[in-house]
Parts: C-alpha cells; structure tokens; sequence
C-alpha cells in the first residue's frame, strides 16, 4: 500500500510542477534559514572541542552588584579572591577553572606586527577543556603558580610567528616579554567564547592578578560538574554559597547576584539582562519563546501549503470518492495524504539541507569569526530531519481530515461537498 | 416470461431458490435545504437476489442513481433499512461500511472514474490495497486475473490516458471484479461510449453474470440493453413504478 501512496505522491508532485515549485521553495528555503541558525548555534554551544564535556560545565560570567537607593547597577566579572576564597571552596564541582576574555595583544615577528587575541587561564580550565594538542602539553600547576613565562598558543599563530606548527619549547615574545612555547593546539572558533584565543598564559602573569576582598575582577569561571545530571547540584550549591558571601561596602551595595548556568541558559541570562534574580522558569518562558517564533517562521509555509494542499483535494475528489468505493475508510485516506504530504516535506527537506550547506559554504568562505567553520553536524542534520517531518505533519493533517470527510457520492460527482 | 413481464412484477420474479444479497426496506432518501425539501426516494422496497442481473430505469432524476449510492452503501438513507446478505447495516460506522463495501460491492461508473496517475493494473489492484493482510503478489496476481477475464492482459502497463472509452470501461469492470465482490452496481457503464463499444460492455456484463455468476444491478438508459437483463425495475419522481 506503501508503494502504492509513493506513487500517486510522487505523480502528483510532477502534475503540477509551478506549485510542487512553489510548495518545495517555501519548505526549503524556511529549512535552510532554520537549519543554518541551529548549525552556528551548534557551532557555539555544542559539544565541540575543546567544550566537548560542555554538558556538564557550568559557566560564571558575570557578579552583579545592586547599589543601593536606586543607584543602578553593576556588572563585573569575579575576582581571584572570589575564586579562591568561594568557589573553589565549593564541593560539588569536580574542577573550577578560570579564564579571561581575550584580551589584544601583539607579537613582532621579524617583518610584521601580529595581533592577538591573550586570555589568562590556571591549570584546571585545562583539564577541563580538551584541546587538541599538535604537540606539547597545558601548563602545571606549579608553573602557575610560579608564574612562569610559559604559553600555549594556536596553530595559526604558530604558522605565523614561527612558519611551522611543530614550536614547542620554542620562544615567542608577545608584547615585549617572552614565552616558552609549552603547548600548540588546533584553532579554536572566536565562537566558542569561554575557549576562544591565540594565545594561553598562566593567570599568574595577568596585570588584573593581584589578591584583595573585592569581588569583582576579570575572570571567567567554568565549573566542572561530575556528571550531566549533576549540573543543577552544582548550580544550587553555587547559588547557596552567594547568598553565604558577606555584601562588601553596605553602605553602597544593597545585594549581590551571580549564577553558575549551562552554556545555554547562561548567554539567555545575557541576553534578557539586569534582572534583579533571574530565575529559571523565567528562562524556560524565554525558550518557549524562542521556539514560538521559530514555529511561527515555520507556519507562514506551512500555511501556503495548507492552502495548496486544500485546492489539489478538489483537484482529486474523483480519486477520492473512488478509493471510498472500493472500501477506503476514512483514517486510510488520511494516511495516505499524510503520506504524500510527508513526501514532499521530506524533499523541501532534502532540498533545505543542500541550500543550507550552500549557505554554510559561503559563510564560511567569508570568514566573519575566527577560525570558525560552520557546518551541518549529525545533530542538525537530524534536527533538520525532525523539523521537515513536522512540516509535513503541520501541513498535511487539515487538509487529509478535510480529504477524508468528502462524501464520497459528491466527491465522484466532482463536488466538495463534506459529510 | 418476457422481460417486460418482469418488468411489472419486480420481485415475484426471483427464482425459487433465491438467495438476497441485497434488501432495500422502505427507504427514503430526503434532500434537505434551508428553503427546499427534495424527495429523491420514497417508500423504495427491492430485493435483489444472488446471480441476478438487474436493470433501473427511468428518466433523468428520477432517483436512480440514488438508489445505487444507497445500494452501494455511499450515502445513507433518511429512512428504512438496507440489508446485506441478511443484515442491516443502518449503525455501521464509516470503517465496517467501508470493509463491507471491499468484499461486497464493485462499481462500475459512467465516466470510468479511473486514477490517471495509475498504470491499469494499478488502478485494478485499488480495491486490494484495502483488503487487510493481503500482499503485493497476491493482488497483482488478482489484478492481472482480472484483466484478463475482460481482455485487456496486453494493457497493464498502460495508463488510462493512453486507452479508448471502451478499453477504459473494461478497465473499470476489472477493477470492480478485481476484489470478487458478490454484486457489481454500475451506473450507466455505456453512457460515455457509442453503441459498438456500448455493446461489448454490456456484452461483458452479461457474459459475467452468465458465467461467473456475479450479481449485477446496471442502471441505463437503454431499453434495448435493459431487455438483455433477467429484470427491469422502473423508476418515476423517486418511486418504484414497475
């Protein structure tokens, strides 16, 4: 019978080639911006290395301080001595690793300026993160902590400098102080924020590295939890030591918030910004959000479809009304519209993921982050899929309802007469 | 007994041992406006027996091709009961309505009404495709028995744009066989062709009743191709006049 319903979808789809035309252009191109969206947000929050555990980190960007009578607010990031003297106090996180935003720095090489983008890190983010190493090795603690001058650097500021990636043990002077080269790895996207940089140095050697009470600093933190599920232990013990943190300066500050977030939910608390105590069923609201929009991007085809659909049923009442003579019941008839319908979807679909390689191509070629490739992985490909098979659904259950519910002595009259 | 005998005695003319297949009690059929009330049958008994191959007649709406959809369990009457093989069928709901039409009932209609997407051995195989739990082979096997009992086992791969009329209305009639159902209902099966091919239609019909046995009701136009059947049943302004 499968056969059978392929066939008629398929001659169906070559009856009318300008509005299979039209059909298949709307689900493609709506696909292809979708799935283009979701390949760069893979890109940027999934588990790629170097963040290939990034299921189970946690991320700190931001303690804000609420000034007291009105005075606004304040965002910084944490200090070492919040670091130290809380966080790394905490026991639920496996590791606590830091780091800072890139920050510019210049390398001279014999014939050129190199400019560079620095973070400062300690021992743990290594340990975190999984970088592929060319070759060498992240930095010991005890260089760390003896603020030794000893670097990792990328592959393309290894090319660059030294012409070769093979430099370890090499000497690379970045704003007139020089470096052991320890570590070379693969460039890491500027995408990937919290791993992003050419250059790696111990946070020993920071300007910014220097230990009082205050809270606030320059360092991002990246909590590691022991497992996935353990993540929210993790956000929860973080959240009860803040409310443990004495507020500095009374007089000035009223309170004190900060979050330890997944990936996700941490750049969706960027984004919806100064909340005084942001909480998380505020964030899954933003979710919902998100994904109403993408569904009413989604249903401006879905409706033409729709409509599409609807005027080809009367197209075919005749085959209707026959296939209900010769013992089609109604639920046979909607399988087989769904059928046809999912058909077509999963071209569009087909389609949607060619142009969004296209796409991908071309922006990658016009390589507007650093060091990034985007590209359609096996999770977009297969929510690529997903979302062509609710396509097809969306778009084909009104109208095969409508196609079972012909009378079927109208519809072989050629009539849309419904029951 | 001449056929116009039969004609005014519709049911005293079942053989002895006739068995019913199909039993219309009563029925009425109301069409129903906001402004008009159209009676398109009324108080309509007729039984029709196993092996019979009945004609309607009767002029242009007069209720005719009513009457099949209500025989072919298409439409459901405002009034009376429709039996099959002895049951009504009245609270039958649309999926048993629908199995009992597969294995019961073939159509055969005036305008063919084939899938022009399907080649013919397709189109013949549709009836199957509803039949649960039978397989691809098997209802090619059935098509194809059936295209050949109607002459057509060069053409299966055809499709029906490439046919004639009458190659087409054969086509139709494998299809309605195609399932073995116990009664064929078809509505003016000649009313498209010009009277050779008319003729090879009804030639076809009878040589089926005749020799496999299958039940038909036909409603025409055509006396002449009405008297080649064993009764004429006559309709005027929704009643069974004869």
């Amino acid at each position: 019978m499968l056969l059978s319903y392929l066939k008629i979808a398929w001659k169906v789809l070559m009856r009318r080639k300008f509005f299979t035309f039209i059909s298949l252009f709307g689900v493609s191109f709506t696909l292809m911006i979708l799935l283009v969206v979701m390949a760069m947000f893979d890109h940027a929050v999934g588990p790629n290395a170097p963040m290939k555990r990034v299921d189970r980190m946690l991320f700190v960007n931001t303690i804000r301080h609420q000034m007291a009578d009105g005075h606004g607010w304040m965002s910084n990031l944490a200090s070492i001595h919040f670091v130290d003297d809380y966080v790394r106090k905490m026991k639920t996180p496996e590791k606590v690793g830091i780091t800072t935003a890139s920050a510019n720095a210049t390398a001279f090489t014999q014939s050129k300026l190199l400019p560079l983008d620095m973070a400062y890190t300690d021992g743990s983010f290594w340990q975190i993160m999984d970088y592929d190493f060319l070759g060498g090795r992240a930095f010991t603690a005890d260089e760390v902590a003896q603020a030794q001058h000893v670097c990792i650097i990328n592959e393309a500021t290894a090319r660059a400098y030294f012409g070769r990636p093979d430099v370890v043990g090499q000497t690379i002077e970045i704003d007139l102080k020089r470096y052991r080269v320890a570590g070379v790895v693969r460039n890491v996207s500027a995408a990937q924020v919290y791993a992003y940089a050419d250059v790696w140095v111990p946070y020993t050697l920071s300007p910014q590295y220097f230990k009082d009470d205050r809270l606030e600093g320059d360092f991002l933190l990246v909590l590691l939890a022991p497992s996935a599920a353990a993540v929210p232990a993790v956000s929860e013990e973080y959240q009860q030591m803040m409310k443990r943190i004495p507020i500095p300066r009374p007089k000035e500050v009223k309170a004190i918030y900060s979050y330890a977030d997944p990936i996700v939910p941490g750049v969706t608390r960027g984004i919806l910004g100064n909340e005084p105590s942001l909480q998380n069923d505020q964030i899954t609201k933003f979710y919902v959000l998100v994904g109403g929009l993408a569904l009413l991007f989604m249903l401006l085809p879905v409706l033409n479809l729709v409509n599409l659909n609807v005027t080809r049923i009367l197209e075919r009442s005749g085959e209707i009304g026959v296939r209900k003579a010769f013992g089609a019941a109604s639920i046979d008839l909607v399988g087989q519209f769904l059928v046809e319908n999912l058909v077509l979807a999963l071209v569009g679909g087909l389609l949607g993921l060619g142009l969004a390689a296209g796409a991908l191509a071309l922006v990658n070629e016009a390589h507007p982050v650093a060091y990034a490739h985007f590209a359609l992985s096996w999770s977009v490909f297969g929510w690529g899929m997903v979302l062509t098979l609710l396509f097809g659904l969306m778009s084909g259950v009104y109208p095969a309802w409508k196609m079972s519910r012909l009378n079927p002595v109208a519809a072989l009259r050629g009539g849309g007469e419904q029951k | 007994m001449s056929p116009e005998t039969d004609l005014r005695q519709p049911d005293a003319a079942a053989p002895d041992r006739a068995v019913p297949v199909l039993r219309l009690r009563d029925i009425e059929k109301v069409y129903q406006t906001k402004t008009i009330e159209t009676v398109a049958l009324n108080q309509v008994n007729l039984t029709v027996n196993r092996g019979e191959f009945v004609s309607i007649m009767g002029p242009s709406g007069c209720g005719k091709s009513t009457l099949l959809s209500l025989m072919g369990l298409l439409d459901e009457p405002t009034g009376g009961v429709i039996e099959v093989d002895g049951r009504a069928v009245t609270s039958y709901s649309d999926k048993e309505l629908a199995g009992l039409r597969n294995l019961k009932i073939g159509f055969v209609f005036q305008s063919y009404h084939l899938i022009n997407d399907l080649s013919v051995v397709d189109n013949v195989e549709l009836p199957l495709l509803y039949r649960p739990g039978m397989g691809g082979k098997e209802r090619r096997q059935r098509a194809l028995a059936a295209l050949d009992k109607v002459g057509l086992n060069a053409r299966t791969g055809h499709f029906p744009a490439q046919l004639s009329g009458g190659q087409r209305q054969r086509v139709a009639i494998a299809r309605a066989l195609a399932g073995g159902p116990e009664i064929i209902l078809a509505d003016e099966p000649t009313g498209n062709l010009d009277s050779v091919m008319g003729e090879e239609i009804i030639d076809l019909l009878l040589e089926l009743n005749r020799e496999q046995g299958v039940t038909i009701v036909m409603v025409t136009h055509d006396l002449q191709q009405a008297m080649k059947t064993q009764r004429v049943i006559r309709f005027f302004d929704g009643s069974q006049v004869g």
